[in-house]
């Protein structure tokens, strides 16, 4: 179970993930992209998904109960290769609804001070 | 390209979805969750099979969005993984991707998004919008 505390409180990741031009052609293979001047419009989770789970690790969230529920995307600029991009991640809200607890984390990718994408995952953690 | 109109059906598109698919979306996106490449795995807890990574699915859709006017163009996107989309082996899974203008404004379009597999929507509330 999710401290409440932890709500609203954003955990700045101290790592920095360089985007390699393999890992948008990766991204961009899996879906049929031929245009690899920018990565895909959903790449940002190869990053986010590790990062988020490495931030909020002390969180008490329990990843390995935990359902996918949605996912929002906000591209300010196309992710490209060279990017050197940190993460940021939020518990936005957590509730609990029929036993099972609905948590948002929000998660940002920066390059200095520049915000490139904004990411939302809601996350059912199965009771 | 800007002469999209509101109400505009788009043409579907169809993405085939196999176990092979699963692994190469896993090793790009670095999630190795077993249950979308382990059948034993995924049937002990509780899933019919081995089943797509919602977002390789959304991925798919993306990639459809991309298609109207270039991934550079796609400035947000969601949607909600409403039911698994489940890959036996040895078989492509057909998903069906369409799309339906929704709104114009500001040089931006809205795009509703269905996602269809054997007639079951996977995906919910799917939207993305695309700078003109």
């Amino acid at each position: 179970m999710l401290s409440p505390d932890l709500v609203g409180r954003t955990f700045k990741g101290a790592d920095t993930t360089t985007v390699s031009a393999e890992a948008i052609s990766k991204f961009a293979a899996v879906v049929g992209e031929n245009n690899l001047a920018v990565a895909p419009p959903t790449f940002a989770i190869s990053i986010t998904l590790d990062q988020s789970q490495k931030l909020l690790q002390d969180s008490g969230l329990d990843w390995t109960r935990v359902v996918h529920g949605d996912q929002k995307f906000e591209i300010k600029r196309p992710i490209i290769a060279g990017d050197k991009l940190v993460c940021s991640s939020t518990i936005e809200s957590a509730r609990v609804m029929a036993g099972n607890e609905i948590v948002t984390v929000r998660s940002d990718l920066h390059s200095g001070a520049e915000l490139i994408v904004s990411t939302w995952s809601t996350l059912v953690v199965r009771a | 390209m800007s002469n999209l109109q509101v109400g505009q059906e788009l043409a579907p598109k169809t993405f085939l979805i196999n176990r092979a698919l699963l692994v190469s979306y896993a090793n790009a996106s670095g999630d190795q969750n077993p249950i979308h490449q382990n059948e034993e795995f995924a049937k002990s807890v509780g899933l019919p099979d081995v089943i797509a990574h919602g977002m390789l699915t959304m991925a798919l859709a993306g990639k459809y969005l991309s298609e109207i006017n270039g991934s550079e163009a796609v400035t947000e996107f969601s949607a909600r993984f409403t039911k698994p989309v489940v890959v036996p082996v040895n078989t492509d899974v057909a998903l069906i991707i369409s799309g339906k203008v929704a709104e114009i404004s500001d040089g931006f379009a809205k795009v509703e998004l269905t996602a269809l597999c054997n007639d079951v929507k996977v995906l919910g509330m799917a939207k993305g919008v695309i700078k003109l």
